[in-house]
């Protein structure tokens, strides 16, 4: 698929009296990874839940498909969402299951992805038997498997600590090249954004608006102790505290 | 502590408390119709093994038929209640309130009711039993976070999706919680239904024998009781240790 996959048109959204997104618009390239970067509490999360359909704005539009028809989008909440009792291969199968789809194939292929994940051996443990990086690597195989084109993450990694983070980093852009989805992703990790994504989006604080947008022109994989990325990163950093 | 001293140090205590009722009995030459010596109750318990067991299976069929309706009421109830917030604004005062109004005071008409046979027993177990469950399957089913439900709804979720993949099995762990009070109410639930009125059953034992001066032998239907619920509350755990086997994992 080529084209726009999302177009948002002057979409404002308040909560009681708080305005959280002032009127803002942006589209985003089908295949292409996204990231909005935005600092803590500017309604990354109510943009996302929004795109998501969980959520409908005051004003504005939002468009998400491709050659006229709509497409849904798998959204990964923040906070940890597997389910405690379901082993971690049902917790993987969660939308096959609710699609009513074969769960049969959806175990085989639950199966080789968590072979890429590096997480095969624990088909039959329990969340709580993961490690933090491992089940966010579970919330992750989950998403995947609901098979949509579109995937809205929220912060999947702003939980885990430097080094398993920076792990999942390189693995996350492993699959998403193999896998070929469209990845929006929201963080207030400036270097995250500059090491995935091919675009980059900054919100300003609440009532949120876009301030910025450029694209990422390194080549991958990119390193990230690199002289572009400490430069890219400086200036994105004087963006967000400028947006403040 | 290790196992041995966990069984061994309530079972000392127990022997000592006995050593001193026998002592205390033999001493001060209490009557056996005022209180029994432990040995007295134990041959008791002995000699009437038999008919102990055959009122013990009539007050187990009480209250286990009290423990499902109280049950399963108790949870529909709290389903109800968790869809309807009209319904929960109506209810739930005349819920609290029903259990200001003491078992003793309805038992004597549910047998006026219902006669002399289970149900009536079956009843008072199950209106006692059903509230600690209605109040912990309620906080069960309100216990995933909106973020999990959200994600189940992105999904395409259904209402009863949501209700058979999330909210049940995410109310499993409390509706234990309130079976497992629910179990000791309703022993004491059936008892009591007995005692108003009943040709069979442990209370009805108790109650018989109380009257004849065979205190022996109320203190072992006494202790019939309590094996009864010891057994029930063990079999509960069981139960519950398969279902919420996921807890148990670390």
């Amino acid at each position: 698929m080529s084209g726009t996959a999302i177009e948002v048109r002057d979409v404002a959204k308040s909560f009681e009296d708080v305005r959280v997104l002032a009127p803002l618009s942006f589209a985003i390239e089908w295949g292409a990874w996204s990231t909005i970067l935005g600092p803590s509490g500017c309604g990354k999360t109510t943009l996302l839940r929004i795109l998501a359909g969980l959520l409908e704005p005051d004003e504005g539009e939002v468009f998400i498909g491709a050659d006229g028809r709509d497409v849904a989008t798998a959204y990964l909440p923040q906070r940890d969402t597997l389910l405690p009792w379901r082993t971690a291969l049902d917790n993987a199968i969660l939308a096959s299951e609710i699609e009513g789809s074969s769960l049969r194939e959806a175990r085989a292929e639950a199966r080789t992805l968590f072979d890429h994940f590096g997480l095969s051996g624990f088909e039959f443990a329990y969340p709580s038997q993961l490690s933090g990086g491992m089940r966010q690597r579970l919330a992750l195989i989950r998403t995947f498997l609901a098979h949509r084109e579109l995937l809205l993450l929220d912060e999947p990694l702003g939980a885990l600590d430097p080094l398993t983070r920076a792990t999942l980093q390189d693995w996350l852009l492993d699959v998403w090249g193999e896998l070929h989805k469209t990845i929006l992703l929201v963080t207030h990790d400036v270097e995250e954004g500059l090491l995935l994504s091919d675009r980059i989006l900054v919100m300003s604080a609440r009532p949120a608006t876009i301030v910025h947008e450029q694209p990422v022109g390194l080549p991958r994989p990119r390193g990230r102790a690199s002289a572009e990325l400490a430069e890219g990163k400086g200036s994105l950093l004087g963006l967000l505290l400028e947006g403040r | 502590m290790n196992r041995l001293t966990s069984i061994a140090a309530p079972l000392a205590l127990l022997l000592v408390l006995l050593a001193v009722w026998e002592g205390s009995v033999w001493l001060f030459d209490v009557p056996h119709y005022i209180l029994p010596a432990p040995t007295r109750i134990a041959v008791a318990f002995v000699s009437h093994f038999s008919s102990l067991l055959g009122h013990a299976a009539v007050t187990l069929a009480e209250i286990v038929l009290g423990l499902l309706i109280g049950g399963l009421g108790g949870f529909a109830l709290a389903v109800a209640v968790f869809y309807s917030p009209i319904l929960e604004r109506a209810l739930y005062p005349l819920i609290i309130a029903s259990q200001m109004i003491p078992v003793f005071a309805i038992a004597p008409l549910l047998i006026v009711w219902m006669g002399y046979g289970l149900w009536p027993k079956a009843t008072v177990a199950a209106l006692i039993a059903f509230f600690p469950i209605v109040v912990n399957a309620s906080d069960g089913l309100r216990a995933p976070n909106e973020e999990t439900v959200e994600l189940l709804r992105s999904l395409g979720a259904s209402r009863w999706q949501l209700f058979w993949k999330l909210r049940l099995p995410a109310s499993l762990p409390t509706v234990f919680a309130g079976l497992k009070v629910a179990v000791t109410l309703s022993v004491v639930g059936a008892t009591i239904g007995e005692w108003v009125g009943a040709r069979r059953g442990l209370g009805y034992l108790m109650l018989q024998s109380n009257a004849l001066l065979r205190v022996d032998l109320v203190f072992a239907a006494i202790l019939m009781l309590s094996g009864l619920g010891l057994l029930l509350f063990g079999g509960l755990r069981i139960i519950e240790r398969r279902v919420l086997h996921w807890r148990g994992v670390e």
